[in-house]
C-alpha cells in the first residue's frame, strides 16, 4: 500500500538533484502542482523526460531545474513555441540544457518497454529522417525472423515518474480516465512512483473492470492536490484552461516577466 | 461571388480531399479544421483520430490541443498513446495523414525542427511529435502549408518527415510502400507529386491567384501541370459551416475556468 503525504513530503522524500525525473500526462492530467513542488524545493540537474515538454518543462527549465530534457515535441500546443525552453537551448539561459530528441512514436514505444522490463523498443519509424544522425540514442536492429530491419530506442526507466490522475480509493488505488496518454506506462517504468490525485474516495467507481486502474502496490506515493493539474486538466473535474495556455506565451516570452510570474505564482504558493 | 480568405481556401481545399471512407490521422491546426469541416459537410463518416489516442472523434468545436477533453468527450473510444502509435498507425490502419511544416521542399520533404545547424539552431523549432511515423505509415499524406519563399524551400534543414527524398527517390529506395505526400494544399494552389520524378508541381490555382504569384512565394524553380485547372471557389454551405466552427471554437478558447 501506498504512503498517503503532502505534496512538499512526497517530492523531498522522492526527489534528489540530478536524478531522472518523468511528470508525465499527454495534455490531460499534467502533475502541475508537483512540478511546482519541485521548483520550491530547488531541485537541479535533473534530467527531465516527456513526450510534450509542455508549459510545466518550460516552468521548470526556466527556474533552472532541468540538466537534459527528453522529448518528442516541444512546443505550446495550437499556440507556438516554449520561449524558456528554446531560450535554455538557443542562448542557454538560465543554463544550458541538453536535449535528446525523438519522435512521439518512439517515446510512446519508449515507456511501453520501460514498464515492460525490457531494454529497449523496435518499431518501424525514423526512415528516412534526420534525427537518427543528431541522436546517438537512436539505432536500428535487424528482425531475426524476417531480416525486415526495424529502428530502436532504449527504453525509459526514470528513477522517479509523477502523474496525475482523478482518484484514488483508501487502499490507494487509482482511477484514471480520458486520455490516458502514457500514465500507467510511466508510472510502471519508473522505480518510484508518485500519483497526484484530485480527491480520495471510499469507492474507486471504475465504470467497468476494463477502465484503467493503477494498483494500489504498484504506487508508492499519493498525495491530494485538486486542481494539481491545472492549467491542463482532469477529466469529469475540470476543463483545460485554454485561454491561461495562450496566456502563457507573453509571461515566457520575457525573462523579467518569467522571473516576476516565478516568484508570484510559484515561490510564493504552497 | 461570395467573398472569403485564402486562409478559407486552403481549409476547404484541404476538406474536399477526404472522403467517408478515410480513416485520418490528424494533426492541429489548418489539419483540423480541414478535417472537421470534412466530416461536417461531404463526408459524415469520416474517422478522425488524433494522437492523444481518440479514435472516431466527433467535436464541437476545434481543439486548441490534439489533447482537449472534447475529444476524448466526444469519441468511439480512447486508448493509450503507445497503442495509438503502434497499433493503429504502425499496424498499418489509417488511410490519410495531414501534416504541416515549418519548411516544404519540392519533394514534400518538411521540417518541424530546426532552422539552422541542429547544434546551434537559429531557430528552435518544436520538433517530430507523431510526424516522422504519420509521413512513413499513413496509406497517403496530405500536406497543408502557408505559401512563403520562407517555408517554400530549395532544400530543408532538417528532414523531419519524409516525403519522396531529397532527389525524389528516395522514399520507395528504402522499401516504403505507402504513398507519401500526394497532395499538398497552400493557400495559393494545389500541388500533387508529377510522375516519375515525383516532384510537386502545380496542379490548380485557386481563383484569383496567377502563376507569378506562385512563382514568387516559392524557394524553387516550381513547375505547373500541362494541364493546369482553376480550384471551384468555396461554396456557401462550406463556408458557412466553416466560419460556424471557427465562431463556436473562437469563444470556447476564450472562456477561462478555474
Amino acid at each position: 500500500m501506498p504512503d498517503f503525504v503532502s505534496l512538499p513530503d512526497a517530492i523531498s522524500a522522492t526527489v534528489r538533484d540530478g536524478q531522472t525525473v518523468a511528470l508525465e500526462g499527454f495534455t490531460h492530467l499534467i502533475p502541475f502542482s508537483a512540478g511546482h513542488e519541485i521548483i520550491r524545493q530547488g531541485r537541479r540537474g535533473l534530467t527531465l523526460i516527456r513526450m510534450t515538454p509542455d508549459l510545466l518543462y518550460d516552468q521548470m527549465i526556466g527556474a533552472g531545474c532541468a540538466r537534459r530534457v527528453v522529448f518528442s515535441w516541444g512546443g505550446n500546443p495550437g499556440v507556438g513555441s516554449l520561449h524558456r525552453f528554446r531560450d535554455a537551448i538557443e542562448n542557454g539561459w538560465p543554463h544550458p540544457v541538453e536535449i535528446e530528441e525523438h519522435s512521439h512514436a518512439a517515446m510512446a514505444n519508449a515507456w511501453a518497454a520501460g514498464a515492460a522490463g525490457l531494454p529497449f523498443a523496435p518499431f518501424r519509424g525514423y526512415s528516412g529522417t534526420s534525427l537518427p544522425a543528431v541522436n546517438p540514442r537512436i539505432a536500428s536492429v535487424v528482425c531475426p525472423f524476417t531480416g525486415e530491419e526495424l529502428a530502436a530506442i532504449p527504453a525509459h526507466r526514470p528513477d522517479v515518474s509523477i502523474i496525475h490522475a482523478q482518484r484514488a480509493d483508501r487502499d490507494g488505488n487509482i482511477l484514471i480516465e480520458g486520455i490516458v496518454g502514457v500514465q500507467k506506462e510511466a508510472a510502471l517504468a519508473a522505480d518510484v512512483a508518485v500519483v497526484t490525485v484530485e480527491e480520495i474516495v471510499d469507492d474507486l467507481a471504475a465504470p467497468s473492470m476494463n477502465s484503467t486502474v493503477l494498483p494500489g502496490w504498484a504506487i508508492d506515493k499519493i498525495v491530494v492536490a485538486p486542481g494539481g493539474s491545472w492549467p491542463s486538466y482532469t477529466h469529469g473535474y475540470s476543463h483545460r484552461d485554454n485561454a491561461y495556455y495562450k496566456a502563457w506565451d507573453e509571461i515566457a516570452r520575457d525573462r523579467d516577466r518569467f522571473r516576476q510570474w516565478l516568484a508570484e505564482s510559484v515561490m510564493a504558493g504552497s | 461571388m461570395i467573398d472569403y480568405t485564402p486562409t478559407e481556401m486552403m481549409t476547404i481545399s484541404a476538406s474536399r480531399a477526404l472522403s467517408s471512407d478515410d480513416v485520418c490521422f490528424v494533426g492541429i491546426g489548418a489539419p483540423s479544421a480541414a478535417c472537421n469541416l470534412a466530416r461536417l459537410t461531404h463526408a459524415p463518416d469520416i474517422t478522425l483520430i488524433y494522437e492523444s489516442g481518440t479514435i472516431g472523434t466527433r467535436p464541437d468545436v476545434l481543439p486548441l490541443s490534439i489533447g482537449d477533453g472534447e475529444l476524448a468527450a466526444t469519441s468511439l473510444t480512447t486508448v493509450a498513446v503507445p497503442e495509438i502509435f503502434r497499433y493503429w498507425l504502425q499496424g498499418g490502419r489509417i488511410t490519410v495523414g495531414f501534416l504541416g511544416g515549418a519548411e516544404m521542399d519540392r519533394y514534400g520533404n518538411l521540417n518541424t525542427t530546426v532552422i539552422g545547424p541542429y547544434d546551434s539552431p537559429r531557430v528552435r523549432l518544436p520538433g517530430s511529435g507523431g510526424a516522422p511515423e504519420i509521413a512513413s505509415s499513413c496509406g497517403r499524406v496530405f500536406i497543408t502549408m502557408r505559401h512563403s519563399t520562407r517555408g517554400m524551400v530549395d532544400k530543408v534543414d532538417f528532414v523531419t518527415s519524409l516525403g519522396f527524398g531529397p532527389t525524389g527517390v528516395e522514399r520507395a529506395a528504402l522499401g516504403i510502400t505507402t504513398q507519401g505526400p500526394v497532395l499538398a494544399i497552400t493557400d495559393l494552389c494545389l500541388l500533387e507529386p508529377e510522375p516519375v520524378t515525383n516532384e510537386l508541381i502545380v496542379t490548380s490555382l485557386h481563383p484569383g491567384v496567377d502563376r507569378v504569384q506562385v512563382v514568387d512565394a516559392t524557394g524553387w524553380d516550381i513547375r505547373f501541370a500541362v494541364d493546369l485547372a482553376e480550384t471551384e471557389p468555396p461554396t456557401k454551405l462550406e463556408l458557412e459551416t466553416l466560419r460556424d466552427l471557427q465562431r463556436r471554437t473562437d469563444e470556447a478558447h476564450k472562456r477561462a475556468v478555474s
